[in-house]
């Protein structure tokens, strides 16, 4: 997991600005694959996000994968990045991820708090799902 | 010199000189709180500072001194919308407290199981919620003017809106979510016809035109304070005498009271008997200061100089495309809002907020606003006399940034 964390910092060291940054993390959201549009309830809706976002997950064989959407372009964008890191995972590697990366690609230094509070929001709600899963 | 000032005006804004992420600040949510002049800023320090006492009841120097200057305040207010009387004026936190006032005073004692209370589709939660709560206390009807597609409202369907159940209108005066002035004047001498009182909310014309509460034979007027150069905490309730005079306490407490004893409690007079307990007095002192900042400058020239700018942004976005105006009334005021295909408008505000730029992004507290025009929510940008054409072309640029980055790549 860290050497993904890793790739992903060396990736954004190629970029200059923030916008060539997000442009690449809008790309990313771009590819996500189609979240069912039956799961955009208030059940899958995480609180605590300016934005709406949905957030949904399947565990089997030990993994959780994550699916996602949200109807902010750069929120979506930021999903994306957190599944490369996340999605895939143990619920114990989950549990673990310092996710320091956020930091070191100055993603939240170019926008208001409540941006890094939607952030926070998405990741606590991944980490209680395998908070959820760890218990089984 | 027949253009307005901003230059010079600007300087009176402290603030107006701060830097988010290093970028000069252009603010545009002045529909949501305005930016305060140093004078306003100061009169705070200055009351703490040399004056500070409670009002009322001291025999003391700083008490009388505090409750001079108090006082003063509520007479210029009276002059800031040309109220008969002084005694007309109840302070409160903002406009939201007085609609609640209104309400659970004279909405108590006069809304009855079947009656009706009549507002627009274009109010703001603050009046819908209050009204809403009373009616279903009371098993009363809440009834809604429509507008049309532009935001505004359907002055045709007033009069038969209006029914011996109606037992209050209340409306608002310039809209914060469509810019959009509405006719209050025309609505009350409808609602009058049928002795029926109007309450207007003035939370957000009171900062971009005068406003003569006689002329408009308002029975009862609301803003607050830090919409129109004030600070936040202190707004202004308008009521005629006899409806003042008539109406129950709001809440009990010091200050509104003449006698007390455990076996019977006798009010004080309007003003006082709305103002239980002891009041911001320091918010009040620099909401005088603000009217002082009103009178300093010259309103029919700020009035024109927002115009100018509303006219310029509005020929500006329209020359985006993709972009669509929400609330396009012959009669506006100061507010722009509008959508972008396939832009969400919080991204776009974020990124506008990237670049120093702060507008508001959302519903506006008007969700039935929304739902009307069938969008989640409008980026809004608002202006204020110290605002400048420049910083409207530098917005409209970044708006083509937002666009460019924003919009899906293969649209
Ligand atoms: C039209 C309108 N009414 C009422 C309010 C509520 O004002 P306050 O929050 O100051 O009580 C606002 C403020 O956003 C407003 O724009």
């Amino acid at each position: 997991m860290e050497a993904i964390e890793q790739e992903i910092i060396d990736d954004f060291a190629l970029f200059d600005t923030w916008e060539d940054k997000y442009q690449y993390i809008i790309e990313l959201g771009q590819k996500l694959p189609v979240f069912n549009p039956e799961f955009k309830t208030d059940d899958y809706r995480i609180k605590g996000c300016q934005s709406s976002v949905w957030l949904d997950a399947s565990y089997s064989d030990g993994r959780i994968v994550f699916y996602a959407d949200s109807d902010s372009t750069f929120v979506k964008g930021e999903i994306a990045l957190l599944m490369k890191v996340l999605s895939g995972r143990t619920p114990q590697e989950i549990l673990d991820a310092k996710l320091e990366f956020i930091d070191s690609i100055g993603l939240r230094q170019h926008m208001a708090v409540t941006r890094a509070n939607g952030l926070n929001a998405m990741v606590k709600q991944m980490k209680a799902y395998a908070l959820a899963h760890s218990a089984n | 010199m027949n253009a307005f000032d901003p230059g010079r005006i600007r300087a009176d804004f402290p603030i107006l000189s701060e830097r988010p992420y290093g970028k000069p600040l252009i603010y545009f949510d002045n529909a949501a709180s305005s930016q305060k002049p140093k004078s306003v800023i100061d009169a705070i320090t200055e009351y703490y500072s040399h004056s500070n006492a409670n009002i009322h009841r001291g025999v003391h120097y700083l008490s009388q001194k505090a409750s001079e200057a108090y006082d003063a305040v509520r007479v210029a207010l009276k002059d800031f919308l040309n109220a008969p009387s002084e005694d007309e004026i109840v302070f409160v936190r903002g406009t939201t407290e007085a609609v609640n006032l209104v309400a659970a005073t004279f909405g108590r004692t006069h809304v009855q199981a079947g009656d009706e209370v009549l507002i627009s589709a274009m109010e703001h939660h603050s009046n819908i919620v209050p009204w809403q709560m009373l009616c279903e206390e009371k098993g009363a009807k809440l009834r809604v003017i429509p507008i049309d597609d532009h935001g505004q409202l359907r002055l045709d369907q007033v009069d038969n809106l209006i029914t011996e159940r109606t037992r209050i209108v209340s409306l608002v005066h310039v809209s914060n979510s469509l810019g959009t002035i509405n006719p209050v004047k025309e609505v009350i001498r409808l609602a009058h016809a049928k002795g029926v009182p109007v309450f207007v909310d003035g939370a957000q014309s009171t900062a971009h035109f005068q406003v003569d509460v006689q002329d408009l034979d308002a029975d009862f007027f609301a803003f607050s304070g830090h919409k129109i150069l004030g600070p936040t905490g202190i707004g202004v309730l308008y009521g005629k005498r006899a409806l003042l005079e008539s109406m129950p306490p709001y809440q009990g407490g010091g200050e509104m009271i003449r006698s007390v004893s455990f076996e019977r409690t006798t009010y004080n007079d309007i003003p006082l008997r709305f103002e239980a307990g002891t009041p911001n007095i320091a918010g009040v002192i620099a909401l005088g200061e603000a009217l002082r900042y009103w009178e300093s400058i010259d309103r029919d020239t700020a009035v024109q100089w927002e115009n100018t700018l509303l006219a310029h942004a509005t020929v500006a976005l329209q020359g985006i495309s993709g972009v669509q105006l929400i609330g396009t009334a012959a009669e506006k005021a100061s507010v722009l809002s509008f959508v972008i295909d396939e832009v969400n408008a919080l991204d776009a505000g974020m990124y506008l907020d990237t670049k120093g730029i702060a507008v508001r992004t959302g519903h506006h507290c008007t969700e039935p606003v929304m739902h009307r025009f069938g969008i989640p929510g409008t980026i809004r940008a608002s202006f204020m006399f110290y605002n400048t054409l420049e910083e409207i072309d530098e917005f409209v640029n970044h708006l083509h940034g937002a666009i460019r980055l924003l919009r899906p790549l293969n649209a």
